[in-house]
């Protein structure tokens, strides 16, 4: 690899050649350390060496890869090949939440987890068949250039700009918590410190070499996180059934999982989810009617709001203005979604798995088992960092827990002999425990602790690298460049982009050292604001010509509005919503009733604790439909295509001008249309 | 290249054809999407009920975690193919 070679002729051609040889080098370096753990290192030097490795590589490609041409800070000269594009996009796609909280959320939910995977997959149709070939033909820098190119001025650009912002800023916080988080648990590092390394490591990517060092090093990094995924539950597979390959094997896991519940519920012990792990929540015998329908809109709504928002959010679909060609944006798609998948496969195996050990080696054991068994170290281990709970208490040592079981039992004799049985309902895990804890339950060396902890992190890094870019350009390009310097030079532009870049990086990270819930709960309101403001104009003004300006505008409002206001009253104003909409609330009597209760108890005394209890109860039964805040995009999203509709067919239709460049954009073959109008083809 | 210019291009018959031939497959993807995404699993507490030879799933929940994202990337790729394939007959595919 020759210096300022990263994106050039040499280094595109040889790229199947130099990230073989990083990968073997990194596998090399993860040999190196597991001898050297055994020769005595101790853990935390090992997890310190995987952050200084990984990091430092990552802040070599972004140095290499550093940039004075505005197209490639932009979209990395157009010149990524639809492999790597795929495995970029994957890298920028996969978040911490995929790396670290499916699992878990599989784990927790069974059945009805399986939305997430299913939403964060088939989205990728959506992009390949409706969108990306078009865009990329269109030649757009940023999202909100198509919406100003289409919809003519700065009202579309000025409104997708918001969108873009509100759907990327929490979710930027969010990768950044999640650094904090995976160096505070699997690093034993102080959170805040995490942060700010997670800050680095995000800032050294991106900030020389725009879109080609992100691109360059989100390949990087995800070779590092696959492998990092895949390594502890292959072994896992390997240990149980002696054969590698845990996708296929945990099929019989299930089996055992489904006879196993059958026998539980059979003992009387309380069964979650109460249908049991493989049934959907829709598929519960017990349920009719309106409890039936919440169950059904909620699975197939999220599926649906994920599916589109994927489609819709603006990191991924500026991966497909990179790609050299119309043709290979699309298969790019295609790429994007196999790497994606190899996760996604992977993830239910380690539910599963989880599940198991649970039923065959927690559940029925006493407690003092659960504190001395050498198999069970994991449960000490992640218990002492607040992931399990025992009794309704972090397990962190044997005597705290032996307190909270007498309590929670009703235990009336001597505490200290107390050894109780431990039944499912005593046992709680947190969805972000089951990966990280894999490598412990299946026994390996603390070495492949330390391989999960940079799988995490680089998961992270690399999803926070394509969002922050995502909003620096918005910001350099549309803001400062379109809408206030038309005239400025390239040198200008560029620092301007690494300055933004980097407010708001710092910005972002500030925001995450205060560790806020709130915002990282926000994450999923990002699928639905994206899908609900983005996904009709942006796809009517590919497929329909007469989409008029005004139309995607009061469309683009419409959608995100009713979709944001639905999710913060829902969640801020819950009282005030229910009261407004009661007609509409679907919730059972006793929820209703729980309401009522606490709305008296609150006329009666207006305590904060009264309002604490009354807001809590109001957010169960503040609904429409009983549709939850995380599929809101049901409403927003055929709202947006209805009033573009509606409206542009009130509206004058477009000049037969714009309608030409739809065709133009509709053709994969010619020169961008962007470029053209840029050149001044065009003026309107 | 001045025959692409959108005045000259824009009422040419083979326009027509294109689009349609576009869209037509583009809407046989989509409905194949939406079969995979969202039919299949109406039937999914049924289909549990089936359980895949040797590897021992169950159908539903298999189709939920593994068979749609399979059906997606076949799709994606042989959409990838048919749209080429539709490019070069209409001569609009890039050199």
């Amino acid at each position: 690899m020759t210096t300022q070679a990263a994106g050039g002729r040499d280094f595109i051609s040889n790229l199947g050649r130099i990230y073989k040889l990083y990968t073997l080098s990194f596998l090399g370096a993860v040999i190196v350390l597991a001898v050297l753990e055994q020769l005595g290192m101790p853990p935390a030097w090992i997890g310190y060496a995987f952050v200084a490795i990984t990091i430092g590589v990552y802040a070599a490609i972004g140095i290499i890869s550093r940039t004075a041409e505005v197209s490639e800070y932009y979209v990395a000269g157009r010149k990524v090949p639809a492999l790597y594009n795929g495995m970029a996009t994957a890298a920028d796609w996969m978040s911490a939440a995929s790396f670290i909280g499916m699992a878990g959320s599989l784990y927790l939910l069974g059945y009805n987890g399986l939305a997430f995977i299913l939403g964060w997959t088939g989205g990728f149709v959506l992009v390949a068949t409706l969108i990306a070939p078009f865009l990329r033909k269109f030649g757009a820098y940023t999202i909100p250039d198509f919406f100003s190119f289409r919809y003519g001025g700065k009202v579309a650009r000025g409104l997708a700009i918001m969108v873009l912002m509100s759907c990327s800023f929490t979710y930027v916080v969010a990768q950044i918590v999640g650094t904090g988080l995976i160096g505070a648990r699997l690093l034993n590092m102080d959170y805040v410190v995490a942060v700010y390394v997670g800050l680095v490591g995000i800032l050294v990517c991106s900030m020389l070499g725009g879109m080609r060092a992100v691109t360059w090093t989100q390949v990087a990094q995800y070779i590092v996180l696959i492998l990092a995924y895949l390594f502890p539950v292959v072994i896992l597979s390997a240990q149980k059934y002696g054969i590698p390959i845990p996708q296929l094997t945990y099929g019989d896991v299930l089996s055992q999982i489904a006879a196993k519940e059958a026998a539980l519920r059979a003992a009387g012990d309380v069964i979650v989810p109460a249908v049991g792990y493989i049934n959907p929540g829709f598929g519960n015998p017990a349920l009719s009617g309106a409890a039936l329908w919440v169950e059904y809109v909620n699975y197939f709504g999220l599926i649906l709001c994920l599916m589109v928002g994927t489609a819709s959010l603006p990191h991924v679909l500026m991966r497909f203005f990179t790609t050299p060609s119309v043709r290979e944006a699309r298969k790019s798609v295609g790429w994007s979604l196999f790497f994606i998948s190899i996760l996604y496969f992977t993830a239910p195996a380690y539910a599963a798995f989880a599940k198991m050990e649970v039923y065959n080696n927690v559940v029925g054991q006493n407690l003092t088992a659960l504190f001395t068994a050498d198999n069970l170290s994991w449960i000490r281990s992640y218990g002492r960092v607040g992931l399990i709970q025992i009794c309704g208490v972090d397990a962190t040592t044997l005597e705290a827990v032996r307190t909270a079981c007498a309590r929670v039992m009703q235990h009336t004799g001597d505490v200290a002999s107390f050894n109780p049985v431990i039944q499912l309902r005593h046992f709680g895990i947190q969805a972000d425990a089951i990966v990280i804890s894999t490598p412990e339950i299946a026994g390996l060396p603390y070495v492949i602790a330390g391989l999960v902890a940079a799988g995490g992190l680089a998961a992270a890094l690399s999803t926070a690298d394509g969002l922050l870019l995502a909003m620096a350009n918005a910001l350099s390009h549309d803001v400062y460049y379109k809408m206030i310097d038309q005239n400025a030079s390239t040198e200008k532009r560029l620092v301007v982009a690494r300055i933004l870049l980097i407010v708001v990086a710092i910005a972002a990270a500030y925001v995450a050292s205060f560790r806020p819930a709130d915002i990282v709960a926000m994450v999923a309101w990002a699928f639905s604001l994206a899908a609900a403001g983005f996904f009709p104009a942006l796809i009517l003004g590919v497929w329909w010509k007469k989409a008029t300006t005004q139309g995607a505008i009061w469309g683009l409002i419409a959608g995100f509005g009713i979709t944001l206001y639905y999710l913060v009253s829902t969640r801020y104003f819950a009282p005030a919503f229910y009261e407004t909409w009661k007609g509409l609330s679907i919730a059972t009597t006793a929820q209703f009733q729980a309401y009522e209760a606490a709305k008296a108890a609150y006329a009666a005394a207006a305590t904060p604790a009264n309002w604490a209890v009354l807001d809590r109860t109001a957010q169960v039964v503040a609904n429409w439909w009983g549709v939850r805040g995380i599929s809101s995009g049901v409403f927003g999203l055929p709202l947006g295509f209805l009033v573009i509709i509606v409206v542009s067919k009130f509206t004058k239709e477009p000049s037969q001008e714009m309608q030409n460049f739809i065709d133009e954009i509709r053709r994969p073959r010619g020169a961008v249309v962007m470029q053209e109008k840029e050149s001044g083809a065009i003026s309107h | 290249m001045s025959q692409n210019k959108p005045e000259d291009r824009a009422q040419k018959p083979d326009d027509v054809g294109y689009w349609n031939a576009t869209r037509n497959l583009t809407f046989t993807a989509v409905g194949i999407w939406a079969f995979f995404s969202f039919f299949v699993h109406f039937f999914a507490p049924s289909l549990n009920g089936i359980s895949i030879p040797i590897l021992k799933f169950p159908l539903g929940y298999y189709m939920a975690a593994q068979g749609s994202l399979i059906a997606f990337l076949v799709l994606i790729f042989w959409f990838c193919n048919k749209q080429e394939q539709i490019d070069r007959d209409f001569g609009v595919d890039e050199d």
